[in-house]
């Protein structure tokens, strides 16, 4: 029997995980099923674009360039010891648009507007607010969930687009600031070494940790627990699975382009 | 009329509503009292359909609640929450107006909001608080705005959550007067819980107690003081010792 007791204790949580995994694909599948029929809530829409994309623009714009100036002084010192310091455009443009410019943009959003979502959400049903918008015939998965995620699939990939220039022209700042680059062959190297498979890449990964990150903020907001201490669990579960699933999604997305 | 046939629901091991047999004539204002914890707001979500019996039938006209079209049912309802559940990120005359800026009652923004600012005067609000956001509002003005709300779209059945918690005893007597007027001059079907025995006075036609998962007592407002159930008798008069004590 002791022995079976760690056992059963993982079988537990093996369940556990996979009824968790079925209920959020439960609600992305509703999220999806509320976004392409009517009726559309256009101002919510309008006001997830801006919290998740144009609010974002700061934290997003200083994330990408202070990466990208550490990445020259890193590809730089690193490249020094086999002399081969030239190729920092390259690596800092490739380094930037296939993976930091989307992980650190997906983890951004997930710390800034899951945590958002999920917090203003809960309070909402907390506070009875998801109720009354059902007793006033309004759908919640259809007014809160479904504009946040479909704002979150559209604008998350310009934000990584945005990241993607701010952190090579962060390197190319450091570069040419500091290193000695000439800035004009810096600038051609970088677009000269970029193929449109690195961009795609990019957006695509952009779009899907957008998804992510709000659909895991309207998750747990819906599925909140009671009073402050429940509105904290979510809000701390929110941006913990978004941050883990964005990372892995990353890398699921990186063997898919880039391993074939 | 609503009737709720053998109603239960449990969470888990709490057995909540155990077989509420209850019916409310329309037009009427029936009230429900009952301890806290008793399962006086899951009733009346369970009619609301927010939330969903294990077992029993709840009827409107006739209709069990649970088939047709949701929308149609909901628009005959209004409801008055006990915080207010003001929706925080919207203005108090988008608030009131909810209903009327989205869905099949839409209407131009101009006549929703006109209808808005007649409804908040209709609750003793000036003109001026349409503009501004609930968190500005006093708990008193929350309410009256949550009344408003739950007025705007004339529903035939009102339901009022606890209509005078957290508000001092004047302004607890202001809402019972309001609900009262309102529900006469609208001659709607009001289902109303508390455990505030002034405004069981003052908004009930009917009144029924909820105690350990079913009706105990249910009978006109005049009868109250001659119930003859010790329940009723210890609850509307506040004693710490009686049945009610032995299951707490």
């Amino acid at each position: 029997m002791i022995l079976l007791s760690p056992l059963g204790a993982l079988g537990r949580a093996t369940l556990q995980t996979l009824a968790a995994i079925g209920r959020v694909a439960l609600f992305a599948f509703q999220a999806i099923g509320h976004m392409v029929r009517p009726p559309f809530y256009g101002r919510e829409f309008a006001l997830a674009l801006l919290n998740i994309g144009w609010l974002s623009l700061p934290v997003v714009g200083l994330t990408a360039i202070f990466t990208g100036g550490a990445l020259a002084l890193q590809i730089y010192a690193g490249g020094a010891r086999f002399n081969a310091e030239a190729v920092v455009p390259q690596i800092v443009a490739i380094g930037m648009v296939r993976e930091l410019g989307p992980v650190l943009v997906g983890l951004m959003i997930a710390a800034r507007v899951t945590s958002s979502i999920a917090a203003e959400i809960a309070t909402m049903k907390v506070t009875e607010q998801i109720d009354a918008l059902v007793t006033l015939s309004t759908n919640p998965m259809k007014y809160l969930v479904a504009p946040r995620v479909l704002a979150g699939l559209i604008v998350v990939p310009l934000l990584v687009a945005v990241g993607d220039v701010i952190g090579i022209f962060g390197g190319w700042v450091v570069a040419t600031g500091s290193l000695g680059f000439n800035p004009a062959t810096y600038l051609k190297n970088t677009v000269d070494f970029l193929e449109l498979l690195d961009i795609v890449s990019s957006l695509t990964k952009g779009c899907i940790f957008g998804g992510i990150a709000a659909l895991m903020g309207c998750y747990f907001g819906m599925n909140s627990g009671r009073g402050a201490q429940g509105v904290g669990k979510a809000t701390k579960g929110s941006v913990e699975a978004a941050a883990v699933l964005i990372l892995a999604a990353n890398f699921l997305l990186t063997g898919a382009f880039f391993s074939l | 009329m609503i009737e709720l046939i053998s109603v239960e629901k449990a969470f888990g091991d709490n057995h909540v509503l155990r077989g509420v047999n209850l019916s409310i004539p329309k037009g009427t204002s029936m009230v429900i009292i009952g301890g806290s914890g008793t399962g006086k707001s899951v009733l009346l979500k369970s009619v609301l359909g927010l939330v969903r019996p294990d077992a029993g039938v709840i009827t409107l006209d006739g209709k069990d609640v649970t088939t047709g079209d949701r929308d149609a049912f909901l628009a005959r309802f209004g409801m008055l929450f006990q915080g207010g559940a003001l929706f925080d990120s919207l203005t108090v005359w988008q608030n009131v107006a909810f209903r009327l800026l989205r869905g099949s009652l839409k209407r131009p923004v101009a006549e929703a909001r006109e209808i808005a600012i007649e409804k908040l005067r209709r609750v003793g609000l000036k003109p001026d608080v349409a503009d501004r956001f609930p968190a500005e509002l006093s708990g008193g003005m929350q309410k009256r705005v949550g009344l408003a709300r739950a007025i705007a779209a004339e529903p035939e059945i009102i339901f009022f959550d606890e209509p005078t918690t957290g508000l001092d005893p004047i302004m607890a007597g202001v809402i019972n007067e309001l609900i009262r007027e309102i529900v006469d001059e609208m001659g709607a079907t009001a289902m109303t819980i508390t455990h505030d025995m002034t405004s069981v006075r003052a908004i009930a036609d009917h009144v029924a107690m909820l105690h350990d998962g079913v009706i105990q007592w249910t009978g006109p407002v005049r009868d109250l003081d001659q119930s003859g159930d010790p329940f009723v008798d210890q609850f509307i008069s506040g004693r710490a010792t009686g049945p009610i004590e032995s299951v707490r």
